[in-house]
């Protein structure tokens, strides 16, 4: 990629209107979504479906059409540029090789459509087949290859015309799960050694976790958060995201005392939390605690049932009773502590830095 | 939710102008529809409202007031009100033609400075206007009233028995276990029949077997006056080429049928009988309904067999026909009774298409979960599979009957075995009706086949106005009977395109042929895109275009070469339903060109069997090579080398 100036993707108050096919009324698939993708920087939009992620990247492909708003790509508007002159190039789901083509033609496809002479062609598509290891498959027909290698050959077609931006639906959601798991490690290598800007769309959090720089959480058309994997997952900005992003427990309570840290009532006891800015005293409050984050001892401030205890290899899951309210805990490396058993009272206490309150 | 502004509208608009090689593509195509198959419909409809009458009125009369006349303007000009109450205002100085009206002098019209004796000079008054009288008018013919119910009674005759065969044929083989090898080779045989075969061959071998002179009447049975013309023979041919389309559109939707419904059935106690009535039927139901239909259209549109095997039993195709060659030039009454004809086909195909077809689909969606353990029962087997059977045999020995009409001296008397009808054939000029056949059809296929599939890639892929339009309109022809398409063919370019001479050049040469060879196939061959490009995963179009690549390079380098079996068989249906094709072709044909079928036909109603046979024999040779050729090109360089793949939900 040497010589080309990476560019990032700015969107600027984009909406997109469909109508619902059953009722005929008109919805927002996307709504009023502005963000900045830093040139080089990997971002994924990660939600449930219908949630509007591939609508914005297609939009970002040039497939569909804003209904309000621009799309910037480095510093140039491309709303109504066609799909075929934008300089982006896309992963599909199903990966969309064409099944005519064997793996040499399919990667020469747009290198064919740019008149790259033959002599060049061949060593950038050589580069660009070592570098996904497909070197000597050149003349297999697709449907002679496993789906990883129709993965990394799709893969490969979209970034042997070193778009500015590369875009991914979905790539990994028809691959087997240990499959997914070494494709997305792979995915995230090439990006760092091309240094191309990535936008990605996935349904998948753990998948969305590994590969980014940036998620961008995405709920009925509108952002829902926006930033590092860290961020997202310790401080959730909304019940939504904490929820979508992993296993949560929401507890909750009533501020007693404001303050760094602050006491929160939880049925009837009080505790202290961290991570706890702008809440004031008698503010009802709910304490996000992730199953890890919760510690079980043999005395604490919050007394808790304990009503499941299970072995699972890696931890000892526990539900609890607090009061009213079930919390599911995952103690990691259970060896030499102690194994509470149903029926046992014991004591949460939450681990220092790890719990937020919303 | 109220929505202010949508920009995306517009940007779509901006990005389909930016591609001038598709925007060309669908502005020619809208203009070829509208022109080769909504225009001659047009025609049609407005010849039988609309009168041009041209009177001529004595002036002598006008002046002597036979005519209603006022002096206008002192004098200088006069209002004729004439029959019709059309009024014509006359400057009585004004001799030119100018108004619509004409002094005419001995036949041509006065010209200045010449005298006029209002004793032998006439006024020439044009007059046009709208009026359904034309219809009044047929509906008052008995000759049409005749062929109006005959057209009904005998579609609902073949329908019903083409159904019923149909479905038949559809549940032996879906549902019985069919032990002998050779019995299923019949079944293969008997489907693919209509497709090979030419209209009215059935017609040519039920005269042959069972006719006045027929082998099986008269050979075998003895009987000497027997009478296959009329509407019995009509309809039992037309159900016997009619059935195997009806098979085949069931076969499909009992295939789909999930056999745990039944067994479910079965479980609870009911008899096979029972839960073929309970649930079989009733899940087929709007399926029936839709064969029933399809059937029915192609009943009333038939022309060939009703003209050879009708006797004295007219129907409406054949009716129009006669009413335009027949010399009684009604034009009026014949463009009349071809929109009746149009909007029985039409009112079927809407029913057909929009309603029955989605019904079908509703009821009968997703795959069987697995296969249907076939009934082994004897008393089940053994009726139905003979009854098939017998079916069969009938319909084969229809078939061998041909070749074997050519062969003999003489059907009826001499069965002995000569070659002296091709001899004749050739002698005479069957071998430029067959270069003019062969020709034409071979220009039209591959017209048609490219045609058919950039129309399906821009009805599945695309996105653009006057979608809706195109489907419609290239779908429409399949409701056209060939007659009527004729008739309107003859009214829309016998003078040009709207009478101003424009295109009239194209009238009564091959080209007119051609144009009418691709409108007769365009809706099978779009029909046939359609459905394979629906199989493809939009994604990979997508991925092309977002690589670079135009919609025109796109669909060159990704789109075809990925429905090239559907393309192939296109060039092959479309040259197969060319050079089979009568109804329209009949009407246009001018003596220049010599076309199979017309001949067929001919040498058919002059009752020179041999001939007819010899043609028919050589034309079925044809289609059945074409086929196999077909068959082994899509075999070997067909897509079948990589695998389809499949819509990922």
């Amino acid at each position: 990629m040497a010589g080309k100036e990476k560019k990032g993707v700015r969107l600027d108050h984009i909406s997109k209107i469909y109508n619902d096919p059953k009722t005929g009324k008109q919805f927002y698939a996307v709504n009023d979504v502005s963000l900045e993708i830093e040139p080089g920087s990997f971002v994924t939009l990660l939600g449930p479906s219908g949630c509007g992620k591939t609508t914005t990247l297609r939009m970002i492909a040039g497939f569909e059409s804003p209904d309000a708003g621009e799309i910037y790509l480095g510093d140039t508007a491309i709303n109504a540029l066609t799909p075929n002159k934008r300089d982006t190039a896309m992963v599909f789901q199903s990966y969309a090789l064409f099944p005519h083509y064997n793996v040499y033609d399919n990667v020469a496809y747009g290198l064919k459509l740019r008149k790259v002479p033959k002599k060049e062609m061949d060593e950038r598509i050589a580069k660009i087949l070592e570098l996904v290891e497909l070197t000597g498959m050149e003349s297999r027909m697709t449907n002679q290859l496993s789906g990883g290698q129709q993965q990394r050959v799709a893969l490969a077609r979209a970034m042997v015309v070193e778009p500015s931006v590369l875009l991914f639906d979905e790539p990994l959601s028809n691959l087997d799960a240990k499959l997914r798991v070494s494709m997305r490690t792979e995915i995230r290598r090439i990006q760092q050694t091309l240094g191309i800007t990535a936008v990605y769309v996935t349904h998948d959090q753990a998948e969305a976790m590994a590969i980014s720089d940036q998620i961008i959480i995405m709920n009925k058309g509108v952002i829902a958060q926006m930033g590092t994997p860290e961020e997202i997952y310790h401080h959730p900005n909304s019940e939504f995201v904490a929820d979508f992003i992993g296993e949560v427990n929401f507890l909750t309570g009533e501020v007693v005392q404001a303050g760094e840290p602050c006491t929160v009532r939880i049925a009837g006891h009080d505790v202290a939390v961290g991570n706890a800015a702008g809440f004031s005293a008698g503010q009802a409050c709910k304490v996000v605690l992730r199953p890890e984050a919760g510690i079980l001892a043999d005395e604490g401030a919050l007394p808790c049932k304990v009503v499941l205890s299970c072995f699972m290899g890696a931890y000892q899951n526990y539900h609890v009773m607090v009061g009213d309210t079930l919390v599911k805990l995952a103690d990691y490396c259970p060896v030499g502590r102690k194994v509470y058993q149903v029926g046992d009272t014991a004591f949460l206490s939450f681990r220092e830095g790890c719990v937020s309150m919303l | 939710m109220p929505v202010k502004t949508r920009q995306s509208a517009a940007l779509e608009r901006k990005k389909f102008f930016a591609d001038p090689v598709m925007v060309t593509t669908i502005f020619s195509l809208i203009i070829l529809l509208a022109l080769f198959i909504l225009y001659p419909l047009a025609m049609l409809l407005t010849d039988s409202v609309h009168v041009r009458e041209t009177q001529l009125i004595p002036l002598e009369q006008i002046l002597s007031g036979e005519a209603e006349v006022k002096y206008l303007d002192g004098g200088k000009s006069l209002k004729v009100v004439g029959p019709r109450n059309v009024e014509t205002v006359i400057p009585l100085e004004d001799l030119s033609a100018s108004y619509g009206y004409l002094y005419v002098k001995n036949g041509r019209a006065i010209r200045d400075g010449d005298t006029i004796n209002p004793a032998t000079a006439h006024v020439k008054v044009n007059s046009s206007y709208w009026t359904i009288d034309a219809f009044f008018r047929i509906f008052n013919d008995y000759t049409f009233r005749n062929a109006f119910s005959n057209t009904l009674v005998l579609g609902f005759i073949t329908s019903f028995g083409a159904v019923v065969i149909g479905l038949l044929f559809a549940y032996v083989d879906c549902y019985v276990k069919v032990r002998s090898r050779v019995v299923k080779k019949m079944f293969d045989v008997v489907s693919t029949l209509p497709v090979v075969s030419p209209p009215f061959v059935l017609s040519l071998s039920m005269i042959l077997l069972f006719g006045r002179g027929g082998l099986i009447t008269r050979e075998l049975l003895k009987i000497y006056d027997s009478n296959v013309y009329g509407l019995s023979g009509i309809a039992i041919v037309q159900i016997l080429t009619f059935f195997p389309v009806c098979y085949m559109m069931l076969k499909g939707l009992l295939k789909n049928i999930d056999p745990s419904m039944e067994e479910a059935a079965r479980n609870m106690g009911a008899s096979r009988w029972k839960v073929f009535t309970t649930v079989t039927l009733p899940l087929m139901l709007p399926g029936l309904g839709n064969a029933f239909l399809v059937t029915f259209i192609e009943s009333v549109a038939d022309f060939a067999n009703p003209m050879m095997i009708g006797g004295s039993y007219d129907t409406l195709a054949t009716t129009i026909y006669l009413r335009i060659t027949g010399g009684s030039y009604d034009t009026t009454g014949a463009a009349a009774m071809a929109v009746v004809l149009l909007g029985i086909t039409l009112v079927l195909f809407l029913v057909q298409k929009y309603y029955l077809e989605a019904k079908t689909a509703a009821t009968l969606t997703g795959k069987a979960s697995r296969a249907r353990a076939p009934i082994e029962d004897r008393s089940v087997r053994i009726p139905l599979t003979t009854l098939c059977s017998i079916i069969s045999a009938f319909v084969i020995l229809m078939y061998i009957a041909i070749p074997f009409g050519a062969l003999f001296k003489l059907w009826g008397r001499d069965y002995s075995l000569s070659l002296k009808w091709f001899q004749q054939l050739f002698r005479d000029d069957g071998f430029k009706a067959f270069t003019d056949s062969f020709v034409l059809s071979l220009i039209a296929s591959p017209i048609t086949a490219l045609l058919s599939m950039i129309i399906s890639y821009l009805v599945v892929k695309k996105k653009f106005r006057g979608k809706g339009f195109i489907e419609f309109v290239s779908m429409l022809a399949m409701a056209v009977p060939g007659t009527v398409l004729g008739v309107g063919f003859i009214r829309g370019f016998a003078g040009g395109v709207f009478r101003t001479g424009f295109l009239q050049g194209i009238y009564g040469t091959g080209i007119i042929l051609v144009i009418v060879f691709v409108v007769r196939s365009l809706p099978v061959g779009t029909r046939s895109g359609i459905s394979a490009l629906r199989q493809i995963d939009k994604s990979i179009e997508e991925s092309a275009y977002d690589l670079g690549a135009g919609s025109a390079k796109v669909f060159m380098s990704v789109t075809l070469p990925l429905i090239k079996d559907s393309f192939l068989s296109g060039l092959v249906t479309t040259f197969v339903r060319s050079i089979t094709a009568i109804s329209a072709i009949i009407l246009l044909v001018t003596p220049r060109y010599l076309l199979i079928t017309c001949r067929i036909n001919e040498f058919a109603e002059k009752g020179a069997y041999g001939v007819a046979c010899a043609y028919a024999t050589i034309l079925i040779a044809i289609v059945y090579a074409s086929i196999v050729v077909m068959n082994f090109v899509i075999k070997h360089f067909g897509t079948s080398k990589y695998q389809r793949v499949k819509e990922s939900d």
